[in-house]
């Protein structure tokens, strides 16, 4: 069988910097491509290629073995090729109906058929198996809902290819199957499909084929079924893997923060919680738990309404918060590492309030070095790194103000297995060197091998709090779910 | 890679400025004149005054339209106060308060009622201005003491004229503040990212209160030289200016989208904007027309980069 797409020795540079040095790639009608690379291997840049956002610099890119060329994001579209982008590209201010022909409406004499465009999206979302209405605003969906509208909008282009970045960062469980069921359906329709994730149990469960990226190189790709998970984190990677979970054995000490009945009203009630120098203590629950409200509240970014939060005399140098969002909360992405590192530590850098840059760029550069930040160097915008990256320098400009107390927020979500690593180590230094870590994550595998002590939060409340010996996945998803 | 692009910003309007001086130097033989220069200086010195505080706040991704009717609420104050026989340093006083209090009620306005400043500063220009003309109707105040004349008439040494060595002084101040502070960063940071700087620890709010109080003193300051200089005050005082202060902004290379720009950009568009007016107003062509080229300027200078860059 020959390949629906091609691409042959792709090239692309952005000021100097590769992205991609020599891109090659196979996608199958009625197969499913799982794309596999850590942050910064060019995945991201492949996919803007595909889609028509960037062009080129040289390679070629052949549908059913023609050559194209795809100058803007509509040729992409017009030659079939369909992106379910990971930020779920959806305008929150139109209809649903008017988000899936959003670039080609139903028209009668130049006047939108609304009836038209009515039907025609229920019929779309009917063969998806959707079950939410078509003329509710888009806002309204939650963000499995957002991503079914994505792909409903390819397949109202008639598209052959379905590109689907990282769709199930931000999904549940039982969101995941549904989509997966939907993903198998277009498969077995004959569609083309390229799904990219890190999570291997996803790519094993769904894709039928691989390729593997690592620094802009296409260096491996076949069947899965001919490969073991090992061997693709090797050729990932290109060096064995530090331990995921580098859990140090720390000297449980003194208390650094004492909660009690804290909350606020819509959001959590009646949380009490302890954190112990060298502690990190997990929170576990689903989206909407109350978490991020939580950590906001405890951070300072918002008033409590109820409770008492004390912090100890041993905290004096207080806590920090690495938020969910690292590139809107996080990170301000047109400005320098050295500027961002900088930023919460202006205090301290210029007691008198005159900047200096050598001051900063030191700062920055013993960071980069501590956790292993790749970049140019540190007058590299952040905007211009890898996920993985960015997240570490929203981290180190935290740890660089020296607190007591870390928050992390999902401090891995949507980041490669390299960067994980590297985060997870960061963070049991942190907490071995006396300090205390809150870590809120929806990974499993990462709060009970991170955590010493676990609370799970159901709607706004502590539902449950389990030690490291007596926590397992069986008990937290209990606690966390309505069962 | 910013800086490059900044420079070239800079350069540009460095070249539009030669190019300014060699066309009106060639056109008109009064041009290159020291005092001329000097005299020239005052077409632009109050609206560049204002522009200085007006581009820290537009970097921090906020814009005040309200200041040319700060000045004409600040210059009706000071009227009055001069016809109650206030003396000069109260005079002073007055016209500076009362652009500080009319920035603050901006500000509060943003900060507090959390109204978009677009909004909130169209609605207190109309009010100050509205206000200038419902307290003056058609009478005119100019029972100003003589002593008062100093400010926009006075000399500090030779052709340099008091608002010239202020104007000078004010933008190597706020040049260091924005640049070499970390209230400057702070300043671009709020700017480039609100809620990243508010999850770093800043207060974004008090900053913008602050600029918006700022950008009101600078009104009423330069209220009390426009005013000193005039020696009269109309309710329609400097109307119009709050485009041509936010068009030397936006000429400076300020974005409008915030977290851009420098003073040095500022500066450098003040003297081009001062000297476009002033060489056609040497030329007789008449104010309405002259309008026409201070807007073509504008474009040409914000859309060439745009589209040198795109290419």
């Amino acid at each position: 069988m020959s390949p629906l797409v091609t691409l042959a020795g792709v090239r692309k540079s952005f000021g100097g910097v590769r992205a991609l040095s020599d891109a090659t790639l196979e996608l199958y009608a009625g197969s499913i491509t799982a794309l596999i690379g850590e942050n910064g291997a060019g995945k991201s840049t492949l996919v803007k290629i595909l889609s028509g956002v960037h062009q080129p610099d040289g390679g070629e890119i052949r549908i059913a073995g023609e050559p194209v060329r795809m100058p803007r994001p509509d040729a992409a579209r017009r030659l079939g090729i369909g992106v379910v982008h990971q930020e779920c590209l959806v305008f929150d201010n139109l209809s649903v109906a008017e988000n899936l022909f959003v670039n080609a409406w139903p028209a009668s004499r130049g006047a939108v058929d609304w009836r038209s465009l009515r039907a025609r999206a229920e019929t779309l979302l009917r063969e998806l198996d959707a079950d939410f209405p078509v003329d509710v605003p888009a806002s309204r969906l939650s963000i499995a809902q957002k991503h079914v509208v994505q792909i409903a909008r390819a397949l109202a282009d008639d598209s052959r290819v379905l590109i689907l970045d990282e769709p199930t960062a931000s999904l549940s469980q039982r969101e995941c199957v549904e989509l997966f069921r939907i993903v198998r359906k277009l498969r077995d329709a004959g569609r083309a499909l390229l799904f990219i994730s890190h999570k291997f149990e996803e790519i094993y469960e769904l894709a039928d084929r691989y390729a593997v990226f690592r620094d802009g190189v296409s260096v491996s790709a076949g069947l899965l079924s001919e490969v073991r998970s090992d061997e693709l984190i090797r050729l990932m990677v290109g060096r064995p893997v530090a331990q995921l979970f580098p859990k140090l054995e720390t000297q449980i000490g003194e208390e650094l923060l004492r909660v009690d009945g804290l909350g606020r009203s819509g959001e959590f009630e009646d949380v009490s919680l302890t954190l112990r120098r060298g502690e990190i203590l997990g929170i576990y629950g689903l989206v909407g738990a109350g978490r991020t409200e939580l950590a906001r509240t405890l951070f300072g970014l918002q008033r409590a309404d109820a409770g008492t939060m004390r912090l100890s005399a041993a905290a004096g140098a207080g806590c920090a918060l690495v938020p969910e969002d690292r590139q809107t909360e996080g990170a301000v992405l047109p400005f320098s590492i050295a500027a961002n590192i900088a930023l919460p530590n202006l205090a301290a850098l210029a007691p008198r309030g005159w900047c200096r840059s050598a001051l900063e760029t030191g700062l920055a550069r013993e960071w980069m070095d501590r956790l292993a930040i790749r970049a140019s160097g540190p007058e590299q915008a952040v905007h211009d790194l890898s996920g993985g990256n960015q997240q570490k320098v929203v981290i180190a400009k935290w740890l660089a103000r020296k607190p007591a107390i870390l928050i992390l927020d999902e401090p891995t979500k949507g980041i490669d297995v390299g960067a994980k690593a590297a985060v997870h180590r960061v963070t049991s230094e942190f907490a071995r060197a006396g300090n205390g870590v809150i870590m809120i994550s929806s990974d499993l595998p990462e709060i009970l091998g991170m955590s010493d002590r676990m609370l799970v939060m159901r709607r706004g409340r502590v539902r449950g709090e389990f030690s490291r010996s007596e926590a397992t996945s069986e008990k937290l998803l209990k606690a966390a779910s309505d069962a | 890679m910013t800086l490059v692009k900044l420079m070239r910003w800079e350069s540009m309007l460095g070249l539009v400025l030669v190019a300014e001086v060699v066309l009106f130097s060639s056109l008109s033989p009064y041009f290159l004149n020291v005092d001329t220069l000097s005299d020239a200086s005052f077409n632009f010195t109050e609206r560049a005054l204002i522009a200085l505080p007006l581009a820290l706040l537009i970097i921090a991704g906020e814009i005040d339209i309200s200041v040319a009717a700060i000045i004409a609420l600040a210059s009706v104050t000071m009227g009055l106060g001069a016809a109650h026989g206030v003396g000069t340093p109260g005079l002073l006083g007055l016209g500076l308060a009362t652009g500080l209090l009319a920035g603050c009620v901006n500000g509060a306005l943003v900060t507090v009622g959390r109204v978009p400043s677009i909004v909130a500063t169209i609605g207190t220009m109309t009010l100050f201005r509205g206000a200038a003309y419902a307290i003056l109707g058609n009478r005119v105040l100019k029972e100003y003491p003589g002593s008062f004349a100093v400010f926009g008439q006075g000399y500090l040494a030779g052709p340099v004229s008091i608002e010239l060595a202020l104007f000078a002084v004010f933008a190597l101040a706020f040049g260091l503040f924005l640049h070499r502070t970390r209230w400057g960063r702070a300043i671009y940071a709020i700017g480039a990212n609100p809620v990243a700087s508010r999850f770093a620890g800043l207060d974004v709010n008090r900053y913008k209160f602050a600029l918006f109080a700022l950008t009101g003193l600078f009104a009423g300051l330069a209220a009390v030289l426009l005013t000193s200089r005039l020696g009269s005050t109309r309710p329609s005082i400097a109307q119009g200016w709050e485009l041509e202060v936010i068009g030397i902004v936006i000429l400076g290379g300020v974005s409008v989208w915030g977290g851009k720009g420098t003073i040095m950009g500022v500066v450098l568009a003040a003297l081009v904007f001062g000297l476009v007016t002033f060489g056609l107003g040497l030329m007789n062509i008449p104010g309405i027309v002259m309008s026409i080229f201070t807007g073509a300027l504008l474009i040409l200078v914000v859309a060439v980069p745009a589209w040198l860059q795109r290419r």
